[in-house]
């Protein structure tokens, strides 16, 4: 049974997005597509840097599920973005062990040098500094950051500059 | 049906509860109140408040009770200082992010989270940091948001899913942004969505068209029954002043649960439409002149007489609206029969009477409305559910969601369900007859039996698709199968044969064949003899009158139009402008005078709407539902009951000296009574060939009747604007 979806605009998911969600499919029981959502939204991530409202559509009209479904798994994960933002993502930790060992302090010196506050993206489209929502794991190299998904540690201001750098 | 039992205490009190029953469910039962936000017992178990936070005796914290199941020996404590104390830290959380707006919250005054907050709520609030605020969001014209008091129990998200099957709400965000959200600003479009009004258990959710009108303590409550489908659905008036403010739900398990349709919540802001009939009017050499009830009694009493007298009693026709009470519709027969008429009906959109003579006294449901929802299999012929008939729609989604129920339909075009169907089969004008007629051959070849004679000319030539196969085989099995005729089907152009066939069919697959008659008196317009052809109880009449669309199409000299009618009440295309204009006497009976009423009608007798009229509602099972009466009648409007009662004095007419409106239900339940299996149903009817014909009479959910065309809210939504046909009368 097909249901209408009202917002879907018929913006066809590219192959290689159909290909990674028909890949998760089989890892799920047959009636549970749901299940392949993340898995699926993290396919459109990839290729367009965030989630248009017209490919989270097309992405529950793929799966057969309501649109709701969809936002309710994009907006909810915060490795999901639903605006467009910076080419590249930094996610700062300030959770207990980042924190006491200065966490914070390597937060405020990239709010400072990109001008820009937690949640924004610079206006050249370069960086996007992430809320981060929860401590990534690595508190044997507190303090540290992510920055497109790769670690980077014990960090220093001088070190976060040249992290910087090197992400044009 | 015997369940196991395990034994339980509850507070100190042995109780025994249903195994894999939730604490809470046994404690409802059992009548010990735990508090609770995100439980409702129509809805699945999400135990995301923790308002219900009991203790168990052995648990080492406390545990909700919507989500633990009962279990031998279990010791609960409702009440302990171990519960009260986890429900308290449980409504500080609630309140932490929750406004201090009662004072203009629609909701204060019967809000469970102002009730609770009472019992288990601290005086004054440990926080003191800014509280986070939500934008509101536009759900449509019926429901009204203030998402900073939601408090994310998400009964209307599980309503969405559960009960609409269409969720539009969902939880977006996260932590302590988390809102109930649409995402995209969007309405919420479906003919139950204003349940989440009543499910909202804070001031987040609320009624539009009712916002800042009332308060719930001024108001009183009344019971009242929906005219505006065969449900009978019940619910409460709340009335200030004389006038009906909102209307709510009245839970009937039997019949509409807890749940109302859109129609019935906001049908009464049709009440106080501004061409609402408020005075009698009389028509003078083609002007309106207001004047007293005698006057208008008077004049309406010597039209019809003079006509019946000069031209005789077959130059009057009678038409009824079937939303009407069964006492007026009851008088009216009595009125048409007493003046020595037959041409009487209410089947006002039908065009196909040729097997009138062989349908059934009442055209009921052929099982219970709660039976509906266990029915194995359901096939429905000519019936736009969800529009027609939404809470029949929503018991047999809950039949094929939850239990797998087989539903198919035979329509002119495929509707936008929201549950698993064995199929759609689609065709206009004959090929739906055609469809049903493959369905049954497929059925009698599966059973190895011959057509009957009275199908055998529609079975010719005929060869059943797999579809047809399919259909037919889903009847074949299961214990309860019902086949359904709607309206759809009862206006169609085949009705006879469509009857016929659907009655073999039941008959080979040994299912019930049920009715979705239009209007709430359907099956009580058919008791009270409201027909050409049969008076109260069936009885047949010798020589039948004319029906409804004969009577519009003869142009006869005089009518009698009770309850409102209008063009959008009968089958298009007959000209009942032109022939009511020709009449020397219209008397109509109404609520409205409307442009188009007031261009045909000689005599205007204002007349109650449902919820000011005392009267009994037969529904599609035959249930006789009587209420009161809520609000006062517009102006110097009257029950129509009354009107008719002095009309008949007025005319001498013998056996119309009634005090209440219980006088006519009780001489017309005396009367069914006394013709109690003295009925005989004439012999099947014969269907003919089917030939093709493209005719197809959709009126929409918000179209139905002429209270309806005139609710504001309701033709403000997707409904009601699509379907703002011309022929919607002035709605």
């Amino acid at each position: 049974m097909s249901e209408a979806h009202p917002h879907d605009t018929g913006e066809a998911l590219s192959a290689h997005v159909r290909e990674e969600i028909d890949h998760w499919r089989t890892k799920f029981p047959a009636d549970r597509p749901r299940s392949a959502v993340i898995s699926a939204l993290h396919a459109v991530m990839h290729e367009k840097g965030h989630l248009p409202t017209e490919s989270m559509d097309a992405v529950a009209a793929y799966l057969g599920i309501p649109p709701i479904q969809v936002y309710e798994a994009a907006t909810f994960y915060s490795m999901f973005e639903t605006r467009p933002t910076g080419r590249h993502h930094i996610s700062v930790c300030t959770n207990i062990s980042c924190m006491l060992c200065g966490g914070e302090s390597i937060l405020t010196h990239i709010q400072r040098r990109l001008g820009i506050e937690v949640g924004e993206s610079t206006p050249d489209g370069r960086f996007y500094l992430k809320q981060e929502e929860e401590c990534l794991a690595a508190c044997n190299g507190a303090p540290m950051m992510m920055v497109n998904h790769v670690y980077f540690e014990n960090l220093t201001p001088e070190k976060v500059d040249r992290i910087l750098d090197d992400h044009k | 049906m015997s369940e196991e039992l395990v034994n339980i205490e509850v507070d100190g009190v042995p109780v025994k509860a249903r195994k894999n029953a939730m604490i809470i469910q046994a404690t409802d039962e059992h009548g010990a109140y735990i508090p609770r936000f995100c439980y409702h017992d129509k809805l699945s178990i999400a135990a995301n408040c923790r308002m219900c936070l009991v203790e168990v005796e052995k648990a080492p914290k406390p545990m909700p009770a919507c989500a633990t199941p009962v279990a031998e020996g279990m010791k609960i404590f409702t009440k302990s200082p171990k519960a009260i104390a986890a429900q308290k830290a449980t409504m500080e959380f609630l309140l932490i992010n929750h406004p201090l707006d009662c004072p203009i919250c629609d909701q204060g005054g019967e809000c469970e989270l102002q009730d609770l907050a009472m019992g288990f709520g601290r005086d004054v609030s440990r926080y003191s940091e800014r509280k986070r605020v939500f934008k509101d969001q536009d759900l449509g014209p019926l429901v009204s948001t203030d998402m900073t008091r939601c408090i994310h129990c998400t009964r209307c998200v599980r309503f969405g899913q559960e009960i609409a099957g269409a969720p539009a709400l969902g939880t977006i965000g996260r932590g302590e942004m988390t809102q109930i959200s649409t995402f995209i600003e969007q309405n919420i479009e479906h003919e139950l969505s204003a349940n989440i009004i009543d499910l909202c258990p804070v001031g987040a959710l609320n009624n539009k068209p009712y916002r800042y009108r009332a308060r719930a303590w001024e108001m009183t409550q009344a019971p009242l029954v929906s005219p505006h489908d065969c449900v009978g659905t019940n619910l409460h008036g709340h009335v200030l002043r004389g006038r009906l403010m909102r209307v709510v739900p009245r839970a009937n398990d039997a019949i509409n649960e807890t749940c109302i349709a859109d129609r019935d919540r906001f049908s009464y802001e049709g009440f106080y439409a501004p061409d609402r009939a408020s005075r009698p009017m009389v028509k003078d050499a083609g002007t309106w002149r207001e004047v007293d009830w005698e006057t208008a009694l008077e004049t309406a009493a010597n039209g019809l007489r003079q006509v019946v007298r000069e031209a005789g009693p077959g130059q009057l026709g009678v038409l009824a609206s079937p939303i009407g009470t069964l006492e007026e519709l009851a008088l009216t027969a009595k009125l048409a029969r007493g003046l020595g008429t037959h041409n009487i009906d209410h089947r006002l959109r039908r065009v196909d009477f040729r097997d009138q003579a062989h349908e059934p006294v009442a055209p009921t449901l052929g099982c219970s409305i709660a039976e509906l929802e266990q029915a194995a299999s359901v096939l429905l012929v000519g019936c736009d559910v969800r529009k027609e008939v939404p809470l029949i729609a929503h018991r047999i989604r809950q039949g094929a969601v939850r239990r797998g129920a087989q539903v198919a339909f035979i329509n002119p075009r495929p509707l936008d369900l929201r549950f698993p169907v064995v199929a759609q089969l689609t065709s206009n004008g004959y090929g739906m007859a055609q469809h049903l007629a493959a369905v049954l051959l497929a059925a009698l070849r599966a059973a190895g039996k011959p057509a009957p004679a009275t199908v055998a000319a529609s079975l010719e030539g005929l060869t059943p698709t797999s579809q047809h196969e399919a259909v037919a085989s889903a009847l074949g099995a299961g214990e309860l199968k019902v086949v359904l005729l709607g309206a759809l089907a009862q206006r169609h152009i085949a009705y006879a044969e469509l009857r016929s066939l659907a009655q073999a069919l039941a008959a080979v697959t040994g299912a019930k064949l049920g009715y979705l008659p239009e209007g709430g008196n359907g099956v009580g317009a058919a008791l009270a003899g409201v027909l050409p052809h049969r008076t109260a109880g069936g009885r047949p009449v010798p020589n039948p009158g004319l029906n409804a669309a004969d009577m519009l199409a003869a142009r006869l000299k005089a009518y009698l139009l009770v309850g409102g009618i209008e063009s959008g009440d009968v089958v298009p295309g007959v000209t009942t402008e032109a022939s009511l204009k020709g009449a020397d006497c219209v008397v109509a009976i109404t609520p409205y005078a409307s442009e188009e009423i007031l261009s045909v009608a000689s005599v205007i007798l204002p007349s109650a709407v449902f919820a000011e009229t005392s009267g009994t509602w037969v529904n599609v099972e035959g249930c006789w539902q009587s209420v009161a009466g809520a609000a006062r009648p517009a102006g110097e409007a009257r029950p129509a009951w009354k009107i008719l009662r002095v009309l008949g004095n007025l005319l001498g007419l013998p056996g119309f000296d009634y005090s209440s409106s219980e006088d006519v239900r009780d001489e017309l339940q005396r009367e069914l009574a006394a013709y109690a299996g003295a009925i005989t149903v004439g012999s099947p009817f014969a269907a003919g060939r089917l030939a093709s014909m493209d005719v197809t009479r959709e009126v929409g959910i918000y179209q139905v009747d002429a209270v309806v065309r005139r609710s504001a809210p309701l033709q403000a939504t997707a409904d009601g604007r699509s379907a703002a046909a011309p022929r919607g009368g002035n709605a």
